[in-house]
């Protein structure tokens, strides 16, 4: 995605930089403000579980889908976990059609690092015979209106579905070789909910969430990725760079507001804590 | 776990927590790129070549204001232990992506409008930390090519492996330990270019692993300096000294 006019660029960037320079972003927003966050889960009934982001004009609808697989070779005791990610064309003006392109790769893979680094599903629970039969848990995310921070509305898209499906459950029996479905519906083995943090820098100033327009005259972005008591994943983007110091105090700030972004979170799935989470809810 | 640190602190192939493998680096290696680099990092084994400012293809994503850079990241089949089919995997795609977001904060590219730049980089053999290497040696060939540039780029990983903080994963840290961070390194400016990170740390081992990144960046920084000084340098010294 890439805006065409860049006298217009030009012109938006230093009317940017003026705002900042006074604390204020063109939308408004305080600097570590993020939009107005809804999720709605349970979206698509066809699907064992799914979920709507609105992460202010962002819309990203995320679906999981299960089926039975052979483990991968260097993971034999672990179920397989597939994200993947379109950015679709009726997305944004500024979208190309065609397979996903490197903004949608990097999209699947930083949400992937995010719930496969944080431990969310406990892989390890989803093995009907290991070296031979695990349930693959494929997360397909889709982009409805890109304006800004897909990673952190695609990976709470992501989560929010993963924490809320109920899956077909399946018995091996020792001896016979065909799964057969015993009728329930399970919830994942879910232990946590990691949460996305992204900030991107213009001139001098980190600003969090950035919408679109932001991030077309950013100079660079970082994704952080936090489970309850630590940082699981980070990737930084665009084509500028951090001081190291910015990113030791953004990567504590960030940390600090994770916290408050798992608990709207929790409410808005309906989950209290770890436990309860694990649980799941009328399985 | 301690299957990779042993108890006197050594790690499998009988390196310190803090100490990096043996580096070569050489400029101008390939005859008919614009710049060239091969590093090698242990048993890594990979060229750069750079390739421009040249005409860009297709005309359309030309930028008025500046170059365009473009970046291949690419595994040779037989780089690694189990054949890597040739054509571009995922993980190749992002890493494309990310060095050349990485190496385009060095590059003063608003000094050749309307151009495009490629970088090539083809890893020969792949032993753990191969984008570090890769950025590494593609920020010589881009000083090779004469590309005006803010900063050398040095980049290498660390992890934390038994528990502890390491610089420069091998193979079997990078695919068994807990945790890989790639940094990339701009040390005059000090800028970050990349930064990735996957597995668990707390804030204060993200740090010590930071700053122990920061710290392997500016030793592979001296070392790149070096090797641009020996293929500019060494041979007119010896001229001289005759």
């Amino acid at each position: 995605m890439s805006r065409r006019s860049f006298v217009v660029e030009r012109l938006r960037k230093e009317k940017m930089k003026e705002l900042l320079a006074k604390g204020q972003r063109l939308d408004g927003r305080g600097m570590t403000d993020y939009r107005p966050l809804t999720i709605s889960t349970s979206v698509v009934s066809k699907a064992e579980g799914s979920a709507q982001v609105h992460l202010g004009n962002t819309a990203v609808i995320a679906g999981v889908k299960v089926a039975l697989d052979r483990p991968y070779r260097d993971t034999p005791d672990r179920g397989n976990l597939i994200v993947n990610a379109e950015i679709l064309p009726l997305a944004s003006p500024y979208v190309e059609l065609g397979p996903p392109d490197e903004n949608a790769i990097e999209l699947a893979r930083v949400v992937d690092r995010g719930i496969r680094e944080s431990g969310m599903v406990d892989m390890s629970k989803l093995v009907l015979r290991p070296g031979e039969l695990v349930y693959s848990i494929f997360v397909d995310i889709n982009v409805l209106n890109a304006d800004g921070n897909l990673f952190d509305a695609a990976s709470y898209a992501a989560v929010a579905a993963l924490a809320t499906a109920r899956i077909p459950e399946y018995s091996l029996p020792e001896g016979s070789s065909t799964p057969t479905p015993t009728g329930n519906r399970i919830p994942l083995p879910v232990t946590g909910l990691p949460v996305s943090m992204t900030a991107a820098k213009i001139g001098d100033y980190v600003l969090y969430d950035p919408t679109e327009e932001e991030e077309a005259v950013m100079d660079t972005r970082l994704t952080m990725v936090f489970t309850e008591d630590g940082i699981c994943a980070l990737q930084k983007g665009g084509s500028g760079g951090w001081s190291p110091a910015e990113v030791v105090k953004l990567v504590e700030e960030a940390f600090a507001k994770a916290k408050e972004i798992r608990g709207e979170i929790r409410r808005m799935l309906g989950i209290g804590g770890q436990a309860e989470a694990a649980q799941g809810s009328g399985a | 776990m301690g299957k990779l640190i042993d108890e006197s602190g050594r790690r499998t192939d009988g390196r310190g927590p803090h100490e990096m493998r043996p580096l070569k680096l050489e400029v101008g290696i390939l005859k008919n790129a614009d710049g060239s680099a091969y590093i090698e990092l242990g048993r890594n084994k990979i060229v750069a070549a750079v390739y421009g400012p040249k005409e860009v293809h297709p005309r359309h994503l030309t930028l008025p204001d500046r170059m365009l850079i473009k970046c291949r990241y690419h595994m040779s089949p037989f780089s690694v232990e189990e054949r890597k089919p040739p054509q571009p995997s995922r993980r190749e795609i992002e890493i494309s992506k990310v060095m050349r977001e990485a190496l385009e904060a060095a590059i003063i590219t608003d000094q050749y409008p309307r151009t495009a730049l490629d970088i090539f980089v083809e890893v020969l053999e792949s032993d753990g930390g191969s984008r570090g290497a890769s950025i590494t040696a593609a920020s010589l060939a881009l000083a090779n090519a004469g590309i005006p540039m803010r900063d050398l780029v040095a980049a290498c990983a660390v992890g934390k492996v038994d528990g502890q903080i390491v610089l420069d994963l091998s193979d079997v840290e990078d695919k068994e330990g807990e945790v890989d961070m790639p940094v990339a390194y701009m040390p005059n400016l000090d800028r970050i270019t990349l930064l990735q990170m996957d597995g668990k740390l707390t804030i204060d081992e993200f740090k010590a692993a930071l700053d122990l990144a920061l710290r392997g960046c500016r030793q592979l920084y001296e070392a790149q300096r070096r090797a641009l000084y020996d293929h500019y340098f060494s041979s007119a010294q010896q001229e001289v000294s005759k």
